[in-house]
């Protein structure tokens, strides 16, 4: 490896990195404000200038210079600090310097580059420049005036987003970074370019003048808003949570989140059922937790097994749907499913018939991606965002059969429903080394789910997508609990109903919901025990409701949909009365008499991980595991319906998405968006 | 004989346009005169030949073109390789290029193709100044006859494919910058890229490009006929060749002519314009290069000659070879303030200090220009103008930085009078007792 000496240190390097890496790696921080990991290189800032020799006798922009052999690098010299010290000072001139009054302050790298490279007074005594505001949509608030033209949001949004609406117009220092003819950023990732900005010109709309950074308490964990399991922060302030923040987990979502993660969050104290509720007179009155726990004990212990039906939500984590099956279970119930939007998924079929098998990283790897009814930008605009870039990169082709959506990437559309699929399977392309078939979750779903996964299955099997070390076959799932319910056997037992079958009418006694709002009860005529955490669909049609709580109020365990088990922490107390979840269901066994053996999480965790072994593998994915493709699904007839878009909004497929006025505000925009006339009408 | 050149020796013989710039009127001239036993001798020769000609690039950096020729891939691989011309004639001052484009297009044209040939390129385009409409229609009319008497075009006389494409730009300084001028010529906003890569590496459309400025190309073909040796007697070493020179401002005569390099300032300035208005000795200070270089004052001028070298020693450049003469009736502070106030135009906001850099530059220059500005911020634009100063992607930054120093290195005593002045009958005024006694 070639060596270059940082401040006199040698240090060994990769070839091809750049200066300001290689003083990285020699424990040098070198400022910056355009330059980003996972961006183009702008060079633009001037605030990384490093002193090289051999070189010219002037001060080189680090993040773009690659560094050489023999090279020595200065980031401390004389030349060094006036370069930048002469940077911080002209972006400075121009710069409002209004921290007190900025949501940037606290967390501004401007403000701590000052810090170190700022004068004591300045030495501008024109006028500073003012910008007008831009309009960039209900999330990201502007304050162009203290923009700094570092370009990372145009960036972000033309490489990563793929949505080329940020630029900056004008030159000079009249030049602004606005969206095109100033609508809203129609991208479900726009929230990032608020962690990208480094000063306060892009801040959060939901969020303003909420809270201090040093006022908030931090607690790293998992999202649940849709299956990909995003590494996320979240931000606290007493009982509310006052934002959600991505982390970095390359294999997962880099350090990217969507919308929709980050700006829920106001839907935590929205809408949320603090208190038990219990049927009387057709009106749901509050109650006790015990007078809550009479009412469902009189009617779990009058009904007979085969009456009583569970179905788990999408939110639910695995302890609780653990804690469901065991005590339900012993009572000898066996209707019970976890798939409420009625997926043809079958455990028995292995458990790599129903993964993301490829793994979210192993899209790197991939040449050919096909999309079978999916919409990857709404099912996981993260995960949409690593195909993008597959694509972009040139080395990955991507067709897709199903609704002809903009994906931000070039694709090769086959056609729109079973038909084409069948076609496809019956002659797929060959010579693709690594392919991948994607479907997705709302497809498996439909009346002829298991066919179609049948086809798909036989179309992988032609395309070769299974081979050692490479399984190419993937489920996108959307329900951050689907996972792992299934991996736990969450699903109807012998002579047990499905879901779809348990809310038809006369079908049970009693129906036990959790965190289930996403099916149709209209039909039911059963007794319902709705546990959950807000006032939606599921609550609204209960006869007891339990309050439980949400997903940042609880440690759980989420599998994600390519099978990684992974830890969510509890950042605030449930809401009210509510309680956890599992403690819930163990309250109620001691109450039913059929006491769980457990009294700790713990304990319920240590006889998850013994029954069901794939739970305590945190954090690992199986990559490329065997797969028997010939009994995934079943053979059958199809429908002739095209593969649609997913009925729902992308901002709207949870309860507590429902419950947050941001996405209500993003799902108004959206749905504008849509209708409005081309730029040039 | 006035000057140094003889008549015989000009490269440009219609400068002027005193003749037909047509395809006919060229041949006459000489153009296109034996391009195909030019191109005959192989690309080695043509690129030894320019080296050995000594021709520096006439667009201001004087980088040898020959040199630069030689830093394209030796072999086309998967990428085609490019000639772009540079015609985006911007610089303050400076008009030869436009006699070049409409007065003697075919040179340029010739120059191309040779140049094309050298580098293994099947493709140039002319990136011709938006505000060069005229210039414009000529060369492609002239484009047009070499198309039509298969001197260029898919299998013409020479037997190398070769098209030319001419793109107007849309008139801003900025796309001068090579990188600049790529990035519009892809579609781009023009914005100076970094480099390395270099142009030769990855340019146009990321493929191996060479940027040259049109009178570099358009000499091309004549210095092949006379030979290097010819070139390469005029001017001094490493100064070598003639050169369109412009002079503007306060001379009797201001003209474009073509001389030899390494001509005495003030000979350049008598023999062909008459002299200074008024005479030598009301000349002031004199710009030698284009607006981006620094002024002389007028003693130096006197010992000044016009090449690379000379004007390097007495911290100024020989830029595009466009002098503007000022005499004593000029107001020194506010023509460089109205040249400051260009330079904040036309910064492309791309980086930082020459965005911020400019804009306040020119403003404490245009309170320089009435006075009103305090003693202490000499120091203070001064300072301002080294932060500017070689911290840029391209170099407009190092550009307006230059004219600045330039003038207060040779005229701070005049800035500091206007200041005081300006405090006279003006008590409630601050900054100049303060700090004048420091």
């Amino acid at each position: 490896m070639p060596k270059a000496k940082v401040n006199g240190v040698e240090v060994e390097f990769e070839p091809g990195m750049t200066v300001l890496q290689v003083a990285e790696l020699a424990g040098e921080e070198i400022p910056r404000f355009c330059y980003h990991e996972r961006l183009s290189i702008a060079g633009n800032c001037r605030m990384c200038l490093v002193e090289v020799k051999p070189g010219p006798p002037k001060p080189q922009a680090s993040c773009a210079l690659p560094a050489a052999e023999n090279q020595e690098i200065f980031t401390n010299s004389p030349m060094v600090k006036k370069a930048r010290e002469g940077v911080m000072e002209f972006l400075l001139i121009n710069h409002p310097l209004d921290c007190p009054i900025c949501d940037q302050g606290g967390e501004c790298d401007l403000q701590d580059q000052a810090m170190g490279y700022g004068r004591d007074e300045t030495r501008f005594d024109d006028n500073k420049r003012a910008v007008e505001e831009k309009f960039m949509g209900p999330l990201i608030k502007t304050v162009m005036t203290r923009c700094i033209q570092c370009t990372r949001c145009v960036r972000f949004v033309t490489e990563v987003a793929g949505v080329p609406e940020i630029g900056m117009t004008g030159r000079g220092e009249d030049a602004e970074i606005t969206t095109y003819l100033e609508g809203a950023v129609n991208s479900e990732l726009s929230g990032n370019v608020i962690d990208l900005c480094p000063v306060g010109a892009l801040t959060s709309k939901p969020y303003a003048f909420n809270a201090r950074p040093w006022e908030l308490k931090k607690t790293e964990t998992i999202d649940v808003m849709d299956a990909l399991g995003s590494a996320i922060r979240i931000d606290a302030r007493g009982a509310e949570v006052m934002r959600v923040l991505p982390r970095i987990n390359e294999e997962v979502n880099e350090e990217w989140i969507s919308d929709k993660t980050r700006y829920a969050c106001d839907g935590l104290m929205r809408q949320r059922l603090d208190q038990p509720y219990v049927r009387t007179g057709g009106k749901l009155q509050p109650a006790t937790w015990a007078g809550a726990f009479d009412a469902v004990i009189k009617k779990l212990k009058s009904a007979k097994a085969d009456r009583v039906g569970v179905i788990a939500g999408d939110l639910q984590d695995a302890e609780s749907m653990k804690a469901a099956l065991d005590l339900f279970g012993s009572m000898g119930v066996t209707s019970l499913d976890c798939r409420q939007d009625g997926a043809a998924l079958d455990p028995k079929a292995g458990r790599t018939s129903y993964l993301f098998n490829s793994s979210i990283a192993g899209i790197d790897e991939a040449d050919h991606i096909v999309l079978i009814g999916v919409n990857p930008r709404h099912a996981a605009p993260v995960l949409n965002a690593r195909i993008r870039r597959a694509v972009m990169q040139g080395n990955c082709k991507v067709s897709v059969i199903g609704e002809q959506a903009d994906l931000t990437y070039a694709y090769d559309y086959l056609g729109a429903g079973p038909e084409t699929l069948t076609r496809f399977a019956a002659k797929p392309p060959k010579g693709a080394v690594k392919p991948m078939l994607i479907v997705g979750a709302e497809t498996v779903a439909r009346v002829d789910g298991a066919a179609v996964l049948a086809l798909v299955a036989k179309a992988a099997k032609a395309m070769g997508a299974i081979k050692d070390g490479w399984n190419g076959f993937n489920i996108l799932h959307t329900a951050a609990s689907r996972v792992g319910g299934l991996d736990m056997g969450f699903v109807p037992g012998e002579g047990g109903l499905t879901a779809s079958q348990m809310v038809q009418k006369g079908a049970l006694d009693v129906l036990v919901l959790m965190g289930a709002d996403e099916i149709d009860l209209s039909a039911s005529d059963a007794f319902v025990i709705y546990m959950g955490t807000h006032g939606d669909a599921g609550a609204h049609r209960a006869d007891v409701i339990l309050p439980a709580a949400a997903y940042s109020e609880k440690t759980g365990l989420y599998v994600n949909t390519e099978g990684r088990v992974q830890m969510a922490s509890r950042a605030v107390f449930p809401k009210g009365d509510a309680k956890e979840d599992w403690a819930i269901l163990r309250a109620l066994s001691e109450r039913l008499g059929k006491t769980l053996p457990y009294d700790s999480l713990n304990l319920l965790r240590a006889k998850l991980f013994a029954d069901h072994p794939t739970f305590g593998q945190i954090d690992y994915v199986a990559m490329g595991a065997a797969l028997d493709l010939t009994i995934v699904g079943t053979a059958g007839d199809l429908s002739d319906a095209v593969f649609a878009g997913p009925a729902h909004d992308f901002y709207l497929t949870n309860p507590i998405a429902r419950a947050s006025v941001t996405m209500a505000e993003c799902s108004a925009t959206a749905k504008a968006a849509r209708v409005k006339p081309v730029a040039a009408e | 004989m006035v000057g140094i050149l003889e008549d015989k020796d000009r490269i440009f013989t219609n400068l002027y346009g005193f003749q037909d710039w047509g395809l006919e009127g060229a041949k006459k001239r000489g153009a296109w005169n034996a391009t195909p036993d030019m191109l005959a001798q192989g690309r080695d020769w043509v690129i030894n030949q320019i080296k050995n000609s000594g021709l520096r690039g006439r667009g201001g950096a004087g980088f040898g073109t020959g040199l630069k020729w030689s830093f394209m891939p030796k072999e086309v691989k998967d990428r085609p390789h490019y000639l772009v011309v540079n015609a985006d004639e911007s610089e303050p001052g400076t008009c030869k290029d436009r006699e070049i484009m409409r007065h003697d297009p075919h040179l340029l044209i010739e120059g191309c193709l040779i140049a094309s040939f050298a580098m293994q390129a099947n493709a140039c385009y002319i990136y011709i100044r938006g505000e060069y409409v005229r210039e414009r229609e000529v060369l492609e009319a002239a484009v047009k006859q070499a198309y039509e008497a298969k001197l260029i075009g898919k299998n013409n006389v020479h037997g190398w494919d070769f098209d030319l494409y001419i793109h107007h730009g849309g008139g801003a300084y900025i796309c001068g910058e090579e990188t600049a001028l790529l990035e519009s010529l892809e579609g781009k906003k023009g914005q100076p890229r970094l480099k390395p890569p270099f142009p030769a590496g990855a340019g146009l459309y990321g493929c191996p490009t060479t940027v040259n400025n049109v009178e570099s190309i358009a000499v091309v073909g004549t210095i092949l006929r006379r030979g290097a040796d010819w070139f390469a007697g005029f001017g001094r070493p490493n100064n070598t060749g003639t050169k369109l020179m412009c002079v503007s401002g306060h001379v009797e005569r201001p003209c474009n002519i073509e001389e030899s390099m390494s001509i005495p300032l003030r000979q350049l300035l008598e023999d062909h314009c008459g002299g200074i208005r008024g005479g030598w000795g009301n000349l002031k200070a004199i710009i030698p290069g284009g607006s981006s270089v620094a002024m002389i004052p007028a003693e130096q001028c006197e010992t000044a000659l016009m090449d690379f070298d000379s004007l390097r020693e007495l911290r100024s450049g020989l830029g595009t070879a466009a002098v503007i003469v000022m005499d004593k009736s000029t107001d020194l502070v506010k023509a460089i303030a109205r040249l400051a106030y260009f330079y904040k135009h036309e910064s492309c906001g791309q980086c930082t200090p020459c965005r911020e850099g400019t804009g306040w530059m020119w403003r404490v220059m245009e309170r320089m220009a009435t006075g009103e500005a305090e003693m202490k911020e000499i120091d203070l634009l001064l300072d301002v103008a080294s932060q500017v100063e070689g911290h840029t992607i391209c170099a407009l930054g190092d550009a307006a930085a230059w004219p600045i120093q330039g003038l207060f290195r040779h005229f701070r005593p005049e800035v500091e009078d206007r200041i005081t002045r300006y405090r006279v009958g003006r008590p409630h005024v601050q900054g100049v007792t303060l700090t004048a006694a420091e």
